[in-house]
């Protein structure tokens, strides 16, 4: 009976048979297969093979994000019955979004927008309150609030898609056309990949920071709403009538946010690097996030942000081949992109072959903030090109 | 001697080292990176390809020089910018040269010659005494433990001691020989498609740039290309609707070369659609594909849009712009200077150039540069805030050059349009290129003409006419030389008008009432001349036919201020003629680009490698993991040790799971059969 031993002990530290579906995986497996399967019904007609692709390929995507990442499973189910709610009450009808009190207070993409504004300043504040108290209550608060901005602003993003669509079905797209739509999506993502991070380092101490950019991106989206008038629904130029855009865009923006948690991170460290250098036993060396933990989560962050960039880099070149008639033109937008590579895969070439830390890579990953937010509205405000999200 | 021939090769080999170290070396790759990174600044901030007397406009003579010569206008084509492209590439080569063998030794071997104390130093270690453990069932423990991880593993015995040495995720390794070969595979790919080609053979002689303003087919061979003359191009061509062509123009500096294609390229029909918005929806282009070699007779007929290129025969033929293609247009120029009505009717075409002007306009020459069908505007009347467009219908611009070369841009929509509610047809006006246009609003008559406006404008420059009718028999005067004399200061302050506006009226002023009468003299003047000028409006409303005996209607009393406004910008507006658009054929051009990029498939095959060892790099850890153990008196010493090259945390919580799983391997060994196993139940 030696075999029996053997299997025995073989069985002792397996995990399990079937490691990688446990009755939950499976259950959300289901679910996404399922929602999906009913969208596919629903608008399958509408649909080209790139668009089917492109469907297949968010419903994989959200089945391993959510097994990946268990919280992403609320916060999908927690967006889709808000999106499903507001796109009953609509109906067919646009007009519906000044008078439906749900829609108009809540669920119309521009309320949504507001509410997840107000909910990223909250939870900023939150943030810091927590650092400072040092209370675990507080700490919760703030990512509970953190989790409802971005409830409610990926719902916005949701509603908006289909608004734009109610607007006329020759305008509808995707709403990540201009640069009103893409700082939602950046301030969703840098959002949502602070979470993760929170989730996996088990610490609140760096959400204030990061919050802080994202309050900034809300302070951006305010005043371009009422300053500019930039919300409205614009239909889609030619240029942009591709299903590549789809990709392109969120890719880019993972890189964009990842990069910009990093430089908050970095700044975080410069911060406590100063406090610790002038009062090691101050309140502000005491609170601060450690220096290791930061060093790891930039890291991180600039490595995912890395490898989103490239994959959105050449997306865009093979975009660019369809629309321009090549991969490379050196169109700002373009040359800008590159510029951040370079500048991001030289950090990255200090950090893992010389094993450089400290504050001069905390310095470094600020300042690759500002060559990130160049390329990201710079090239607009001040470059012409090819590009074309437009001038502010 | 011996020394001589000893060091010889020594020294060689040792030069060769330290170039190889200093191209190879991480310093110089850092540096390359961000020196790259900061070169291509330039190109975005300093516009590329511009023509050059734009640049010389910007910068002066001198930076202009300074900066052609260091070939900022075309940066990404410079000979130092493709060096440091070459020098990072080159860089890259050396390191992957260097490094490839000893990650592959890495990927490859199983490290079982370690000691003891080294493992000991590892940040990740254990270390166990096993009183009474025998090695072969320890040995069996660790294997089963490392299975059970993933791990693959080698066994050495030396003698008295065993390593097992173990590992997992060496494709890690893979990551970097694909993401630097990657850099190389991209580089060269993106050499094969750059204008390398062209340089070389304007540098062997065999191609020269044209720079003068010819037809493609006046073209000399020099400059021409033929078909698979050189494996990369980019050029466009502008087809009218109903032409073909056979070739695209390439741009190179301040010229051009006329690539020719294996086939030939007809435009069929060119169409733009609108939002409601009045952005643009939709380019598209339909066009046939002559090609007597492969498709015989048949043409091939294709849609090519924006985002949707036809590629035939692998090249890719793109919607790049569009404009007019010469369309013919039927206008009328209605003289404004003189007293002649009668307008001209001419016809032309856009892009031609028409002689105008006798003896009162001088010579001068009309350029009809554009015709636009549809002009989406923001809404004149709309509220602030309000994004509302309207279509202003068909619109013409052209230019007027007099003798001298001076220009004014003119811009004339053919529909009149409504501003508050009044009617009028639209002429802008601008002396340089790049003001906006100001514009002359001529008020439409009754029967949606210009005409009226016209009439009247004329019979103010009748002079002799107007002197007349104002003499006509007058009612029987008091002071008949009072009269004679208001006559003629109400002539010339006509005359004064049509010169010159009101400008005129309140100089004239100026010149005879003393300051402090000149606000009473001038409001004299001008009621005196708008009184003259309602008589001979109301005049020429009597010889249209309009029943005049009775008050003037609000229509006519807003015609005739619009008509004072329209009169007093016409000095301004600097033409001695309306053109009036009164019919057209519209021709429509399409922009097109044709690019053929042989580099293309090796760059995508690079875009492959790179993000494959990308994520290689980054999201998979080659991980090592050693076992040491030796008998000692009546136990076992075991020693358990292990890195990954990335992602260290997660490392420490997979070591500490393995040595879990050992622990319980080796500390509560199993040693009956459990009656419930399952071999037993069945
Ligand atoms: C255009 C030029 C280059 C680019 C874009 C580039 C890009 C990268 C990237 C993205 C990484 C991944 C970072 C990581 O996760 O390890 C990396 C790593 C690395 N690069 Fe480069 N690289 C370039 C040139 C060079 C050169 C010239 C050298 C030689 C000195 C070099 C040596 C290395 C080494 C040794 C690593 C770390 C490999 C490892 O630790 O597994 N790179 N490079």
């Amino acid at each position: 009976m030696a075999a029996t031993r053997e299997a025995l002990l073989e069985s002792w530290d397996q995990p399990a048979r079937w490691p990688w579906l446990t009755v939950s995986d499976a259950l959300w497996t289901l679910l996404v297969l399922a929602g999906s399967g009913y969208a596919y019904s629903l608008y399958q007609s509408y649909m080209d093979g790139y668009e089917v692709a492109i469907q297949l390929g968010a419903t994989l995507a959200l089945i391993g994000w959510g097994r990946y990442w268990p919280p992403a499973r609320r916060f999908t189910l927690a967006v889709t019955a808000l999106t499903v709610l507001a796109l009953w009450r609509y109906g067919a009808d646009y007009e519906l979004r000044k008078s439906a009190f749900l829609l108009k207070y809540l669920l119309e993409s521009q309320a949504a927008f507001m509410w997840m504004s107000t909910l990223y300043v909250l939870a900023t504040v939150t943030y810091f309150a927590a650092l400072f108290s040092r209370s675990e209550f507080i700490g919760k608060t703030a990512t509970a609030l953190t989790w409802s901005a971005t409830v409610m602003g990926m719902t916005g993003l949701l509603v908006r898609w289909r608004e734009s669509y109610l607007l006329g079905t020759d305008i509808g797209h995707i709403p990540v056309s201009n640069l009103y739509e893409v700082f939602i999506l950046f301030a969703l993502i840098t959002a949502l990949l602070y979470l993760f991070y929170e989730d996996r380092t088990r610490t609140r101490s760096m959400g204030g920071f990061v919050l802080l950019v994202i309050s900034g991106a809300v302070a951006f989206l305010l005043w371009y709403t009422f300053g500019r008038q930039a919300h409205h629904i614009q239909p889609l130029i030619p240029a942009l009538q591709s299903y590549w855009m789809k990709i392109h865009v969120p890719a880019n923006f993972v890189g964009y946010g990842a990069f910009a948690l990093a430089a908050m991170l970095g700044v975080a460290y410069l911060l406590r690097d100063w406090a610790e250098t002038r009062n090691p036993d101050g309140v502000l060396a005491r609170v601060l996030p450690p220096a290791a933990l930061l060093d790891d989560v930039m890291y991180k962050a600039i490595a995912l942000g890395f490898a989103a960039f490239t994959i959105a880099t050449v997306l865009g070149a093979l975009w660019a081949a369809e629309a321009w008639g090549g991969y490379w033109s050196w169109d700002p937008k373009e040359t800008w992109a590159l510029i951040v590579w370079l500048n991001y895969a030289a950090w990255l070439h200090l950090r893992l072959t010389k094993g450089r830390r400290g504050t001069p890579m905390a310095w470094w990953a600020v300042i690759g903030l500002f060559v990130t937010l160049f390329a990201f509205i710079g090239v607009n405000m001040f470059l012409s090109g090819l590009h074309s999200y437009g001038s502010l | 001697m011996n020394e001589t021939t000893a060091c010889k090769p020594a020294r060689r080999r040792t030069l060769g080292w330290v170039l190889l170290e200093f191209l190879g070396s991480m310093n110089l790759a850092i540096t390359l990176l961000v020196v790259l990174a900061i070169a291509s600044m330039i190109g975005t901030v300093l516009q590329q390809n511009q023509p050059y007397p734009d640049y010389i406009l910007k910068f002066g003579p001198f930076w202009f020089e300074v900066f052609k010569s260091l070939d900022l206008y075309s940066v990404y084509g410079a000979g130092w910018f493709i060096a440091i492209l070459a020098g990072l590439i080159l860089s890259t080569g050396v390191c992957l040269y260097r490094q490839v063998p000893g990650m592959w030794r890495e990927m490859a071997r199983f490290r079982t010659a370690v000691d003891a104390d080294s493992l000991r130093g590892f940040q990740q270690q254990t270390e166990w005494r096993l009183p009474g453990g025998d090695s072969g069932a320890t040995l069996a423990a660790i294997t089963g433990a490392l299975r059970n991880h993933g791990y693959r593993w080698r066994i050495q015995d030396h003698g008295d001691h065993h390593v097992i040495a173990a590992m997992k995720g060496r494709y890690n390794r893979l990551g970097y020989l694909f993401t630097h070969a990657a850099i190389i595979v991209i580089g060269v790919g993106g050499l094969l498609d750059g204008d390398l080609w062209l340089k070389l053979k304007e540098w062997r002689g065999e191609l020269v740039v044209e720079t003068r303003d010819l037809s493609a087919r006046a073209v000399p061979p020099i400059s021409r290309l033929t078909p698979g003359a050189i494996p990369a191009f980019r050029g466009n061509v502008r087809l009218p609707e109903g032409s073909t062509a056979n070739f695209v123009f390439l741009r190179l500096r301040d010229g051009f070369l006329v690539q020719e294609l294996p086939f030939a390229i007809e435009l069929k029909d060119f169409q733009v659609a609108y939002y409601d918005t009045g952005q643009p929806k939709s380019f598209v282009s339909e066009v046939l594909i002559h090609d007597q070699e492969h498709l015989g007779d048949q043409p091939l007929a294709a849609t090519i849009r924006v985002n949707h290129p036809l590629v035939y025969r692998g090249y890719a033929i793109y919607q790049s712009d569009f404009g007019d293609g010469g369309s013919r247009l039927e206008l009328k120029a209605w003289p404004l200077a003189t007293a002649r009505l009668e307008p001209v009717a001419v016809k032309g075409e856009v892009g031609g150039t028409i002689k105008v002007g006798g003896p009162t306009a001088g010579a001068r020459s009309l350029e009809l540069d554009d015709f636009r069908l549809f002009n989406l505007l923001p809404e004149p009347d709309a509220q602030p805030g309000d994004r509302k467009f309207r279509n202003f219908g068909p619109s013409i611009s052209f230019k007027l050059r007099d003798a001298a070369g001076e220009a004014r841009e003119y811009l004339n929509y053919m529909a009149p349009v409504s501003m508050e509610g009044r009617w009028f047809y639209l002429s802008g006006m601008r002396a340089r290129p790049g003001d906006p246009f100001s514009y002359l609003h001529i008020p439409v008559d009754a029967n949606n003409s210009p005409e009226r406006f016209l009439r009247f404008n004329a019979r103010l420059r009748d002079a002799d006419g107007l002197q007349k009718w104002l003499t006509r028999p007058a009612v029987d005067s008091d002071n008949p030389d009072f009269q004679r004399d208001l006559i003629r200061v109400r002539l010339s302050l006509v005359g004064l008008f049509i010169q010159g506006g009101f400008m005129a009226i309140t100089e004239k002023a100026k010149t005879v009432a003393p300051a402090e009468r000149l606000q009473e003299a001038t409001a004299l003047y001008l009621n005196l001349l708008r009184e003259t000028l309602a008589e001979v409006f109301i005049d020429t409303l009597r010889e249209e036919g309009v029943n005049v005996e009775q008050e003037p209607g609000e229509r006519e009393n807003a015609f005739f201020n619009d008509a004072l406004s329209a009169l007093a910008a016409l000095p301004a507006y600097g033409s001695p003629f309306y053109l009036q658009l009164t019919g057209f054929q519209q021709v429509e051009a399409s922009g097109l680009q044709v690019t053929y990029s042989g580099g293309t498939v090796v760059v995508y095959a690079g875009f492959v490698l790179l993000i494959l060892g990308v994520f290689l790099m980054f999201y998979t850890s080659h991980r090592r993991l050693w076992a040491w153990l030796a008998s000692e008196d009546d136990a076992v010493r075991l020693i358990l040790a292990g890195a990954g090259n990335r992602r260290p945390l997660e490392f420490a919580s997979e070591f500490a799971e393995v040595r879990a799983a050992l622990e319980r391997r080796l500390r509560r060994p199993i040693t009956s059969p459990s009656p419930t196993s399952s071999n037993e139940t069945h």
